[in-house]
C-alpha cells in the first residue's frame, strides 16, 4: 500500500501526494491511453493513405508509406475545384459564427436577467430547432433559398446553419450570463452607463469564455455539417466535404487525393481546438457545472 | 482521545528536495496534549494545513515520525488513525439526508445497523441536529453543513482529534461567534483535542488555550495568548497578533541600554553578549508606549513626529515617526496628543530584544 | 437569480426571433403544407388531408426504419455513456497529461462527419483498411458491405469513436469540479471507491451528464451523414436510419407528400423524448438552484 503510495507521490508533484484512492495507479493511465489510441489510429490510417500512391494503396497492405509523396497534397492545392471548397467552407463558417453569436448575445441577456411573456416557451421553442432533423429542413431550405435568389452563396449556408446553432449560442451564453451577478449591471447603470456602453465595455469582456465557447460550438458543428451545405451549393459555394463525397462517386478509386483531402479537413479543427485546449473541459460543459 | 507527537517532521511537497527552501514544513517536533485545545495560528501559505493534512494522514511526512499515545500512526492511512476534519468548504454528501451522511463513517466502517442508529441519535442531538435528521443535506445553511461535517468526525467512537481548517470562513459573522463558543462547550464537556487552524488572531485567541505560531514552514511560537501577546518569540509574532502589530525598531544593545536612532533607552534587565553579526532590534507593542510632550516626559522617551492619529473607538492609534521608522502608539480616547515637539515614552519592562527575529532571553 | 419581470426582453429577443422565423418556421410551414397535400406534378396540388399520415403510420418502412433508429440510439447510449465515465474517471488532473487528452479526444468532435464516415469506410475495407484487414487476417468473416451484423458493428463503432468524447470532456468538467476536500474527507469516513463514485463523483456529474444524454440523444437520433457514406444504409435497409429514409424518399423518389409527413412526425418524436429530458434537466437545475441560493441556469 505505502509502496504504491510512494512510487505514484514519487512521479506527481504537488497536492497529489495526498494519495489517492484510485483502482490502481497503472489501470488509471492505461484506460486513457487506450482510448487515444482508439481514436488515432484510424485518423493515423488516413494520414499513411495520404501519403501513398494509389498503386501502393491498392497492391501492397503496409503499415507505413513505402515511398512516401505529397503527390496527392499538391493535386489538392493546385487544383481550384479542390482548394476553393475549403475557401467556401471557411468563409460559411465564419459568416455562421458572427451571425450566430451576434444575435444570441442580446436574445441570452434577456433570457439570463428578465422574466417575459412567454420566455420560457421561447426558451424551449429555440432549444427545439437544435433537436430539428438537417434531414427534415433540407428540401424546404432548398425551395426557400432557391425562391429568394440565395441559393448556391455563403450566406445561404451559414444562415441555414443558424437553425441548429443560434439556439445553441443562446444556451451556452445565457449560462455564462447567469453567472455574472446581477449587482454587475446595477452598479454600471448608477455609474451612468448606457446599456449598449455597459454591454460592450463592461459585459462582454466579463463573459468573454462564454463567447469564446459559443464561437467554437458554431464553428464545430457549422463545420462538419454536410448535409445542409450541400443541398444548398452546387459551385460556387461548394464546401470541401460536398466536393469530396463527389470525386468520390467521379473518379471512384483515387483514394490517396481523397484521404489527403480528408486529412485538410481535420487540420483547421485540430487548430481551433489546440487554441481553445485550455477552456475545452469547462467550454463542454456550458458553462454549468 | 490521545497526546499526538510529532517527532523530527519534515515535508516537502518536491520529490526530490534539495534545499530547506524546498520544504513546505521545516524541521518539526511538538506534542499536543490529550484534552488540549490548540490553534495553529498563521498566514496564508504558512504550512498550517500541510501540518494539519500529515496529521490526519492525507498526506504522508518526507520525514519524521508521528505517534498517536505512543503508537506510530505515521504509515497509517488517514481511515484508521480515527481523526475527525472538519473543512474550510463544508463538505456533505449531497444526495444524503442528514442522518445518512452522520451515518455514512459507520456504515463504511460496517457497524450493526442498531448501533448506528444509536450513535447517530447522540450526535445529532449533541450538535442540535436532532430536527433536521431527515432532510436532504444540501438544502441546508452553510453552519448547518459545518456541523454535519463535524458530525461525520464525531460519530465514530474514540475520536483521537478533531482538526479544524478554517472551519468558519464560510460562515456568516453572527454565526460564528455562535459556533464557536458551541465547539468550546463540545471540548469543555467531552475533552477532545482539538486542533484548529486558522488566520485569524481573534478566532486564535477566543477558541484555544494553547496557540501554535507557525510562519515560512516553522513552528516559531507556542505559547497561552497571553505570552504570545507579552513575549512574542519571533518579530512575526510580535506583528502578526495585535493590531497594530508590535512595533520594531534596529538597536544597539550593550548590558541593560539599548541604543535607538542615537537615543539611549533603559531596559528592563540586562543582556548579554548578542551572536555577532545577527540583526539586533527590539519590539514593544504600541499599547506599551505612551506620548508626552517633550521635556514632561519621564524616563525613557525618544522624540517623534505624528504623522496621523486613527480614531478607533476605544482608543486612538497615533501613527508617528521616530527617525525613519514607523512606530504606533495606542493612546486613551479622552487623552492630549501633542502637535508638536512630542516624544514616545517606552516602558522599559516591556521592551522584548531580538536578534535576527528571534528574542533574546535576558541575562545570559 | 431573482430576474425581474421586465418585457423589454422581448426586444433582445427580437432579432433571434427573426432569424429563426426565417430559417426553421417558414420551411416548416412547407413541410406542413406538403404534408396535407398531393401532387401529380406541375404545381397542381390536392388536399390531401391526413392521407400521408395514416399511410405513414401504417408503412412497414416506416415502423422498421423508426425501430432501427431506436435500437442504435439505445446502444450508443449503452456505451457511449459508461465508457466516456470510465475514461474521465481515468484522466489526469494536473501535469502535461491534461491538455494532450483533451485535445486528442476532442479531435473525433471536429472532423467533417462525411470525412469520419470515410475515414471509417476506409478503415473497415479489406482490401485497404486496418480494421478489415487485420480482422481478415485473424480469420474472420468480416464485411461491412455484405454483412447486416458488420454493417451495424461498425457503425456503432464509428459512432462510439465520433461522440464519446463529448461525454468524456462534460464529465471531466463534472469531474475538476469537484474540491479536493471531498476527496479527503471520503477518506477519513473511510469511504470506497465505490461509495466516492456513488456519493461525490457521480451527484457532481449529473447535471453535465444530463447535457451529454440529452445531445447526445438527438445528435443519434438525426444521424445520418456518417452511417450514409459507409453503407449507404445498406446492406438491403438493414442500416436505414430516419433520416436516410427520409433523404432517400424526398430527393430520391420525391415523394414529397410522404416525405413531409414523414418528416413532422420525426420531429415530433424527437420533440417529446427531448422534452422529457428537458422536464427531468429543468427539475433538477431547479432543485440545485434552491440548495445553493441559486446557481442560474435551466
Amino acid at each position: 500500500m505505502t509502496e504504491v503510495a510512494e512510487s505514484v507521490a514519487g512521479r506527481m508533484p504537488a497536492a497529489s501526494r495526498t494519495r489517492r484512492m484510485a483502482g490502481g495507479p497503472r489501470l488509471r493511465r492505461l484506460v486513457p491511453a487506450l482510448y487515444i489510441a482508439f481514436l488515432l489510429v484510424p485518423i493515423y490510417w488516413l494520414v499513411n493513405m495520404s501519403l501513398k500512391t494509389n498503386e501502393e494503396i491498392v497492391s501492397i497492405f503496409s503499415i507505413w508509406p513505402k515511398h512516401p509523396t505529397l503527390a496527392n497534397y499538391m493535386v489538392i492545392f493546385t487544383d481550384p475545384s479542390w482548394y476553393s471548397g475549403y475557401i467556401n467552407s471557411i468563409i460559411y463558417v465564419v459568416m455562421n459564427m458572427a451571425i450566430s453569436v451576434t444575435v444570441a448575445l442580446p436574445a441570452a441577456y434577456a433570457f439570463s436577467r428578465y422574466r417575459f411573456l412567454g420566455d420560457k416557451h421561447l426558451f424551449f421553442w429555440l432549444l427545439t430547432n437544435r433537436m430539428a432533423p438537417p434531414a427534415v429542413f433540407a428540401l424546404p431550405f432548398f425551395q426557400l433559398y432557391s425562391a429568394v435568389g440565395l441559393f448556391d452563396t455563403h450566406i445561404a449556408v451559414a444562415l441555414a446553419h443558424c437553425l441548429f446553432n443560434v439556439p445553441l449560442a443562446v444556451w451556452i451564453l445565457e449560462g455564462f450570463m447567469s453567472g455574472v451577478p446581477k449587482e454587475i449591471d446595477e452598479t454600471a447603470y448608477i455609474d451612468g452607463y448606457s446599456f449598449p456602453r455597459f454591454f460592450v465595455k463592461i459585459f462582454m469582456p466579463l463573459i468573454a469564455s462564454g463567447i469564446g465557447v459559443a464561437a467554437f460550438f458554431c464553428f464545430m458543428f457549422s463545420w462538419v455539417e454536410l448535409l445542409l451545405s450541400r443541398t444548398l451549393t452546387s459551385v460556387d459555394a461548394k464546401p470541401i466535404a460536398a466536393t469530396m463525397t463527389r470525386t468520390v462517386s467521379a473518379s471512384g478509386l483515387d483514394w490517396g487525393v481523397l484521404a489527403a483531402a480528408g486529412v485538410l479537413t481535420i487540420v483547421p479543427g485540430a487548430l481551433v481546438i489546440w487554441f481553445v485546449r485550455n477552456y475545452i473541459a469547462k467550454g463542454f460543459a456550458l458553462g454549468r457545472v | 482521545m490521545a497526546r499526538i507527537t510529532l517527532e523530527g517532521l519534515a515535508h516537502s511537497y518536491l520529490p526530490a528536495p534539495r534545499g530547506p527552501e524546498d520544504f513546505a514544513l521545516k524541521q518539526l517536533d511538538h506534542v499536543w496534549e490529550d484534552g488540549g485545545a490548540y490553534a495553529l495560528l498563521g498566514p496564508s501559505g504558512c504550512g498550517k494545513t500541510t501540518l494539519l493534512n500529515i496529521i490526519s494522514g492525507l498526506i504522508r511526512p518526507t520525514r519524521g515520525e508521528i505517534r498517536f499515545d505512543g503508537q506510530d500512526v505515521t504509515d497509517l492511512p488517514p481511515e484508521q488513525r480515527n481523526i475527525a476534519q472538519v473543512f474550510q468548504f463544508p463538505v456533505i454528501y449531497d444526495t444524503m439526508t442528514v442522518y445518512e451522511n452522520l451515518a455514512f463513517p459507520l456504515c463504511n466502517r460496517r457497524m450493526a445497523p442498531r448501533a448506528v442508529d444509536a450513535r447517530v441519535r447522540e450526535i445529532a442531538e449533541m450538535l442540535d441536529l436532532g430536527s433536521e435528521l431527515r432532510r436532504k443535506a444540501r438544502n441546508l445553511t452553510a453552519d448547518a453543513k459545518q456541523k454535519i461535517s463535524l458530525g461525520r468526525g464525531l460519530v465514530r467512537a474514540d475520536v483521537a482529534a478533531i482538526l479544524f481548517d478554517e472551519p468558519l470562513t464560510v460562515i456568516d459573522p453572527h454565526l460564528k461567534w455562535l459556533l464557536r463558543s458551541q465547539l468550546k462547550h463540545l471540548h469543555r464537556r467531552f475533552d477532545f483535542t482539538m486542533i484548529y487552524v486558522t488566520h485569524d488572531q481573534t478566532e486564535a485567541l477566543t477558541f484555544a488555550d494553547k496557540v501554535v505560531v507557525m510562519y515560512e514552514g516553522e513552528v516559531v511560537q507556542v505559547g497561552t495568548p497571553d505570552e504570545l501577546f507579552e513575549r512574542p518569540a519571533h518579530t512575526f509574532v510580535g506583528y502578526f497578533i495585535g493590531s497594530p502589530g508590535m512595533n520594531i525598531l534596529p538597536a544597539e544593545i550593550s548590558g541593560d541600554r539599548a541604543r535607538i536612532e542615537g537615543h539611549e533607552l533603559p531596559l528592563g534587565a540586562a543582556y548579554g553578549r548578542l551572536p555577532a553579526g545577527a540583526r539586533v532590534e527590539i519590539g514593544i507593542r504600541p499599547e506599551f508606549l505612551s506620548l508626552a510632550r517633550a521635556g514632561e516626559a519621564a524616563g525613557a522617551a525618544v522624540p517623534a513626529t505624528i504623522r496621523a492619529v486613527e480614531d478607533v473607538g476605544r482608543y486612538r492609534i497615533a501613527r508617528t515617526r521616530i527617525g525613519e521608522h514607523e512606530v504606533a502608539v495606542v493612546a486613551p480616547e479622552d487623552g492630549e496628543i501633542p502637535s508638536d515637539g512630542a516624544c514616545v515614552v517606552f516602558d522599559p519592562q516591556r521592551i522584548n530584544v531580538y536578534a535576527d527575529g528571534h528574542r533574546v532571553q535576558e541575562g545570559g | 437569480m431573482d430576474k425581474t419581470w421586465n418585457n423589454k426582453g422581448w426586444f433582445f429577443v427580437l432579432p433571434v426571433l427573426a432569424l429563426v422565423l426565417f430559417s426553421a418556421a417558414i420551411p416548416l410551414m412547407t413541410v406542413v403544407n406538403y404534408s396535407v397535400q398531393d401532387t401529380f406534378g406541375n404545381n397542381v396540388f390536392f388536399w390531401a388531408g391526413s392521407e400521408w399520415f395514416e399511410e405513414l403510420l401504417h408503412s412497414q418502412r416506416f415502423h422498421d426504419a423508426l425501430w432501427r433508429q431506436f435500437l442504435f440510439s439505445a446502444i450508443i447510449l449503452a456505451i457511449e455513456v459508461p465508457l466516456g465515465i470510465g475514461v474521465a474517471l481515468a484522466m489526469p488532473r494536473k501535469g502535461w497529461g491534461v491538455p494532450v487528452c483533451l485535445v486528442t479526444m476532442a479531435l473525433p468532435l471536429l472532423i467533417p462527419w462525411n470525412v469520419v464516415g470515410t475515414i471509417w469506410q476506409i478503415f473497415g475495407r479489406v482490401d485497404i483498411g486496418l480494421l478489415g484487414h487485420t480482422l481478415f487476417g485473424l480469420g474472420l468473416d468480416y464485411n461491412y458491405v455484405r454483412d447486416p451484423l458488420d454493417a451495424w458493428i461498425t457503425i456503432i463503432v464509428m459512432d462510439v469513436w465520433h461522440w464519446t468524447s463529448l461525454v468524456v470532456l462534460l464529465c471531466y468538467a463534472g469531474l475538476v469540479s469537484i474540491p479536493e476536500a471531498y476527496y479527503q474527507a471520503a477518506r477519513i469516513d473511510g469511504a470506497s471507491r465505490w461509495a466516492v463514485f456513488r456519493y461525490i463523483q457521480l451527484p457532481k456529474m449529473h447535471r453535465v451528464l444530463l447535457i451529454a444524454i440529452l445531445l447526445r440523444f438527438m445528435d443519434s437520433f438525426m444521424i445520418y451523414t456518417e452511417p450514409f457514406v459507409v453503407t449507404g444504409g445498406g446492406p438491403g435497409n438493414s442500416t436505414t436510419f430516419l433520416s436516410i429514409d427520409l433523404v432517400k424518399m424526398a430527393i430520391g423518389q420525391f415523394d414529397l407528400g410522404k416525405a413531409a409527413a414523414m418528416s413532422l412526425v420525426y420531429f415530433l418524436i424527437i420533440l417529446l423524448l427531448s422534452w422529457i429530458f428537458y422536464t427531468v434537466m429543468t427539475n433538477a437545475g431547479a432543485e440545485r438552484g434552491r440548495a445553493t441560493g441559486g446557481e442560474g441556469g435551466r
